[in-house]
């Protein structure tokens, strides 16, 4: 299978999947997606292994960087809002 | 990375996206989504060579750090502009990626440029957005950005021709001149037009991930990529359906207002807090309509304890009505009133609550503006002509909370302020809630 034809059926399950979410919870939704949306960060760590001038490492390292705080900022931004609809018992503080 | 765990990776992202359907298993669906990236993550720095993972690491582990703690601090009625932020981020990383592949020489050089490009607009957008969503940078004048953001458009297309050269200083010259298109563009979109800004830029950072993964060959940034582009894409559509307006209208039109300056005669009935908790510890049935000033005043605590104490004390049906486009990010509103507990089967969308204003004895409308101007039905040359709006016109009575007489974010009056069944509550959102509360209490 190549790449165009993963990109067009991830589409379609992108877009069942979306249509699926409760209305209550687009907010985290788009913090959720927010955060994997820093799975560029494996694209920084591939090309490192092909680049090998310092202009380029640096860039990537900043690319990491900035990728890093996406992830992490907007996987704990989201836990702290779906803690919130967590189901009275097991909440606690976040 | 082998076959296997390829696919569980991107199962699981997939199936953390479906779990937000019910709110009971979303926080298991977060996990999921953490699990993968990390899994994803881990993965690949463990096949990296020591010499290269001297580069990486120090930034991945700093990023880390600066992501979790301002994650923390932010308070949920910034959420928007937070989001804004880290989505630029990611457009910035992209960018940056495409940039420093260029010197690759397998590079594949249109593919490049266009991440290159991509991911700045979305960076200089996600940076506009989050200085207006914070309040730094307002509305000037919006013909002037749009000059500037059109000279910029074209300077940026003219400097294509020597990106293809293929010297790094002209390729990062041609990624700033899209930046700073990116960021002159959003920047005269009006603040209620936010909610589509932020879900556009949202699905431009799927979509330059997916071009990633094309220029690397990288399945699983593709698939990822889809979903929040697809994310993105439909979350936009619903907006722009809430609103009744096009993408093309909300991003080519500054709002010019129609001057609707309001007329110190028209006769207004003012209320207290007291008059406020004696209608609404009377009432069969109340319904609370938060908009973002409820948001911005961050009453949403007060408004919880009020509505609690109107149910329990004196058994009246409350119910909240929250209009798609409330607040600056889809479902802003529903966070705010989750952060106080209240209980998510007592808050309703549009199309489920608007026929029971009719039984509704009070509409306590704190923060709403424009969404409940009944404008939107009948002038024509009105910016919301027919948005859909909350009908709390047909309540009994209509509490509105409101800071000044000031038209709301569409600069055009609400004839509701007016109304015989109107009582204005002018001032401050919490203060005015606060009080209702201590009334109740007595």
């Amino acid at each position: 299978m190549c790449l165009a034809d993963i990109f067009i059926l991830s589409c379609f399950i992108g877009y069942f999947a979306v249509w699926s979410v409760t209305p209550v919870l687009h907010s985290p939704l788009m913090s959720v997606t927010n955060a994997i949306s820093g799975i560029v960060i494996l694209g920084a760590f591939e090309a490192l292994n092909n680049v090998e001038n310092h202009l380029s490492q640096l860039m990537l390292g900043i690319a990491i960087f900035f990728a890093a705080v996406n992830i992490f900022g907007g996987f704990a931004v989201s836990a702290r809002q779906l803690n919130m609809f967590k189901p009275k018992k097991d909440k606690k503080d976040a | 990375m082998p076959n296997l765990t390829l696919i569980c990776i991107y199962s699981f992202f997939i199936i953390a996206i479906h779990a937000l359907s019910a709110p009971k298993r979303a926080y298991q669906g977060n996990g999921l989504a953490i699990l993968a990236m990390s899994t994803a993550i881990v993965l690949i720095l463990w096949n990296m060579p020591a010499a290269m993972l001297k580069i990486a690491l120090p930034p991945l582990i700093l990023g880390a750090l600066t992501g979790i703690i301002s994650a923390r601090r932010i308070q949920m009625q910034n959420l928007p502009q937070m989001v804004a932020l880290l989505n630029g981020f990611g457009g910035l990383a992209a960018s940056l990626i495409g940039i420093a592949e260029t010197t690759t020489p397998t590079a594949f050089p249109t593919l490049l440029l266009v991440i290159a490009a991509l991911g700045a607009v979305t960076f200089g957008g996600s940076l506009a957005a989050y200085l207006k969503l914070a309040g730094t940078r307002s509305l000037t004048d919006s013909k002037t950005t749009r000059t500037i953001s059109l000279i910029l458009f074209i300077m940026a297309l003219i400097s294509i021709v020597y990106a293809y050269t293929g010297k790094a200083e002209y390729i990062i010259g041609f990624t700033i001149l899209f930046g700073l298109f990116g960021f002159f563009f959003t920047l005269p979109i009006g603040g209620a037009d936010m909610p589509v800004v932020i879900s556009v830029l949202n699905s431009l950072s799927g979509w330059s991930t997916v071009m990633v993964g094309f220029s690397l060959n990288n399945i699983l940034l593709i698939v990822v990529g889809s979903l929040i582009g697809a994310s993105g894409t439909i979350l936009s559509y619903i907006m722009t359906q809430a609103m009744h307006r096009s993408l093309r209208q909300i991003i080519f039109t500054s709002k010019t207002s129609t001057n609707d300056t309001i007329v110190s005669n028209k006769h207004i009935q003012q209320g207290s807090a007291e008059d406020a908790a004696f209608l609404m510890e009377n009432a069969a049935k109340v319904i609370i309509v938060p908009g973002f000033g409820m948001a911005a005043a961050s009453a949403q605590f007060e408004l919880a304890d009020m509505a609690k104490l109107l149910k329990e004390k004196f058994n009246v049906d409350v119910k909240f009505a929250i209009h798609p486009v409330a607040g600056r990010m889809p479902g802003h509103i529903n966070i705010m009133l989750a952060e106080a507990d209240v209980n998510p089967d007592d808050v309703f969308e549009l199309k489920d609550i608007n026929q029971e204003f009719k039984t509704a004895d009070v509409a306590y409308v704190i923060g709403a503006n424009d969404t409940t101007n009944p404008l939107a039905k009948t002038k024509t040359d009105s910016p919301i002509y027919q948005m859909p709006i909350l009908e709390v016109e047909q309540a009994k009575k209509i509490l509105f909370v409101k800071r000044s007489l000031s038209p709301g974010y569409a600069g055009i009056d609400n004839p509701l302020f007016y109304a015989d069944n109107t009582i204005m509550l002018l001032g401050d959102a919490k203060d005015i809630t606060k009080q209702i509360v201590t009334k109740l209490e007595e």
